[in-house]
């Protein structure tokens, strides 16, 4: 396992508010990780910083073997290095259809001429109804995205993030407003994309992430609280405290 | 685990045709070549002679108003973004066309003058003399800098592609890169066209302040042929730029890259977080859209027979607007309808050819109420048709 992402001595602030404190993480390939922490931990921050929405004030980020800093390439580029994210609240293209949808983020070229000349080849067919089986959203490939379930968009999105055949995924809480089936399809759907790539899952749900059955970082005020297995970190007194308050 | 809720997938449908997937470009391009045959059979200049050859004009200046409708349907129904200046684009179209028609006229005429005299007149004669006929109504009799080149055809072709373009381009560049959008943009784009049109009413920026450039319906090479027979042409010309401008349109928005723009339209920043350079594509679309207005520009002016700086006032690009919201945003045949309809409607009540109403205590002039009537519709549509006119078929093909 070679370090994918490593993120060093990274501290951001908002209008004096210190969002992100010093804060290191490193992630292998593959691998499947779990991020929980209160409300305003920084969970979301350090996925905007991950990105490129949010620039850092200070500390490193670097990105593979070749250690590309991720802190001077721009949303796209990042985007096209590898990494993809799925936002907390689902954002499908609702008036597109499904098919449409998983095309766009197809890991084809992205420039607006080699856009415009794209014509889908069999096996870019072939890879968007994979996907859309591995999604579960094969008979709804025609549909368009906003007549999906809340579930189904979500699934939708993390096709697409499939489809851009990344080798991080940042997952912002996929669970939140799903059924316990559809938190089963989806604990399914990130544990096999993690087979083969990185997988870092923001979630509050701790039944959710004990079936994730990974290793899980707690942020606190953002920085790191403390890492482990799921037992492990729920048993760390800081842990307790910080959750349960003092 | 799969949830997998109904029968297996269908087979990937096999590559289909871009006409077989947009029905409503065959229609389109039917009806539109209907229209230029009717036109032209009962037109005066070609045909019985039903259709005068003003109103030939006022049908082919409206061609190129849906033209410019169009791009801005591109522009702002697909990508999203409410210019308010691409009628700048459509003025600068008209100005670079209009340079040459106003020059080679003048000189075609000057030369006839010239020629009468025992001694033949030098080159440098001509170009004075043509420099005081075209400028001497703003007190000048030098050619400005920019005019050096206004006696080539192929020279000022070039300008109606590359000023507008390269304006939308510069522009563009500079706003898009700022991510300057929604509101703000749409107020940055009225600034640059009031900034084009102050700066044309200036006599010193060389294309005759005020007084624009005028007798362009003069074609020069044909100055012996009537107008009757020219402006069935220029109708042509513009049935034909409309049609070819439309399938580029539709083409353009019908594959992924419509699917991109769409996209940005509805949640830039996700298209980001896709690997997509946002800004270069609201480049091209604004750029592409921007030269395809000047181009439609430069087929109006020659049939309005005059432009001025007033061409490139703000309340144009309202107007450009005000067409493709009421025809509706994101159908191309939507902003055709809105253009058409209402540049109709308004000459024909602001021209003196609709009854006026005598409502005994009031007496409606529809000169004065027509922008009452317009800002009503327009209110209208926004509050109870969202989609505009063009959302009307939506309605229609699904009862059928």
């Amino acid at each position: 396992m070679a370090t994918l992402l490593e993120v060093s001595g990274v501290s951001v602030t908002f209008d004096g508010f210190r969002a992100i404190n010093n804060l290191s993480i490193a992630m292998a390939e593959p691998e499947l990780r779990a991020v929980i922490g209160p409300n305003g931990a920084g969970k979301t921050t350090f996925m905007d910083i991950v990105t490129g929405k949010t620039r850092p004030d200070e500390g490193r980020v670097l990105w593979t073997e070749r250690q590309i800093d991720l802190l001077k390439l721009s949303e796209s580029q990042i985007a096209t290095a590898g990494i993809g994210r799925k936002f907390q609240k689902p954002t499908v293209f609702e008036d597109q259809s499904v098919r449409d949808n998983l095309a766009m983020a197809l890991a084809n070229k992205r420039g607006p001429l080699s856009v415009l000349m794209w014509k889908a080849s069999a096996a870019d067919r072939a890879r968007i109804q994979d996907l859309a089986e591995e999604v579960g959203l094969a008979a709804r490939l025609d549909h368009r995205a906003g007549h999906l379930s809340h579930g189904q968009k979500q699934w939708l999105e993390i096709g697409m993030l499939l489809a851009q055949d990344p080798r991080l995924l940042l997952v912002d809480e996929p669970a939140a407003g799903m059924t316990p089936a559809e938190r089963e399809h989806t604990t399914a759907l990130l544990t096999r994309a993690a087979r083969s790539r990185a997988v870092m899952v923001i979630e509050h749900d701790m039944e959710f992430i004990r079936r994730l059955d990974c290793r899980v970082t707690v942020l606190h005020e953002g920085s790191v609280l403390a890492e482990g297995s799921l037992d492990h970190v729920t048993q760390d007194q800081q842990v307790i405290d910080v959750y349960l308050g003092r | 685990m799969k949830i997998d809720v109904s029968s297996p997938a269908a087979p990937a449908p096999v590559r289909r045709s871009f006409l077989r997937d947009n029905p409503s470009v065959l229609w389109f391009m039917g009806l539109l070549g209907l229209f230029t045959l009717g036109v032209t059979v009962l037109s005066e200049g070609m045909g019985v002679g039903v259709i005068s050859t003003s109103l030939v004009k006022v049908l082919g200046m409206t061609l190129c108003l849906c033209l410019i409708a169009v791009a801005m349907d591109v522009v702002w129904g697909y990508c999203g973004i409410l210019s308010l200046g691409h009628f700048a684009f459509f003025g600068l179209g008209g100005y670079a066309i209009g340079m040459w028609l106003m020059y080679a006229r003048t000189e075609i005429v000057i030369r006839d003058n010239l020629g009468r005299g025992t001694i033949p007149p030098t080159e440098a004669e001509v170009s004075e003399a043509v420099a005081a006929q075209i400028f001497g109504v703003v007190g000048s009799s030098e050619l400005p800098l920019i005019w050096s080149f206004a006696g080539s055809l192929p020279f000022q072709l070039a300008m109606v592609v590359l000023v507008p373009g390269l304006l939308a381009l510069v522009f563009g560049w500079l706003a898009f890169r700022s991510r300057v959008t929604g509101v703000y943009l749409s107020i940055l784009t009225q600034a640059m066209t009031l900034a084009l049109s102050l700066y044309l009413f200036q006599n010193d920026t060389g294309l005759r302040g005020n007084n624009g450039l005028s007798g362009l319906q003069n074609i020069p090479g044909s100055l012996h042929l009537p107008q009757s027979v020219i402006s069935v042409w220029f109708f042509w010309a513009s049935a034909f730029a409309l049609g070819a401008g439309y399938l580029l349109f539709a083409w353009v928005v019908s594959g992924k890259f419509g699917s991109v723009i769409k996209a940005i339209r509805d949640n830039e920043a996700r298209v980001r977080f896709l690997g997509y350079n946002v800004e270069g594509y609201k480049l091209f679309v604004f750029t592409l859209t921007g030269i395809i207005s000047g181009i439609a520009g430069a087929l109006y002016y020659p049939q309005a027979g005059i432009i001025n700086p007033a061409e490139i006032a703000p309340i144009a690009s309202i107007y450009l607007a005000v067409w493709v919201a009421i025809g509706g945003r994101g159908r191309l045949y939507g902003a055709v309808i809105g253009a058409a309809l209402v540049s109709l409607l308004s000459s024909w009540l602001t021209g003196g050819g609709a009854p006026n109403i005598d409502l005994g205590f009031y007496r409606i002039v529809w000169t004065d109420w027509w922008l009452v009537l317009l800002g009503l519709g327009f209110v209208l549509v926004t509050l109870f048709f969202p989609k505009g006119i063009g959302g009307l078929f939506d309605y229609l093909v699904r009862k059928s």
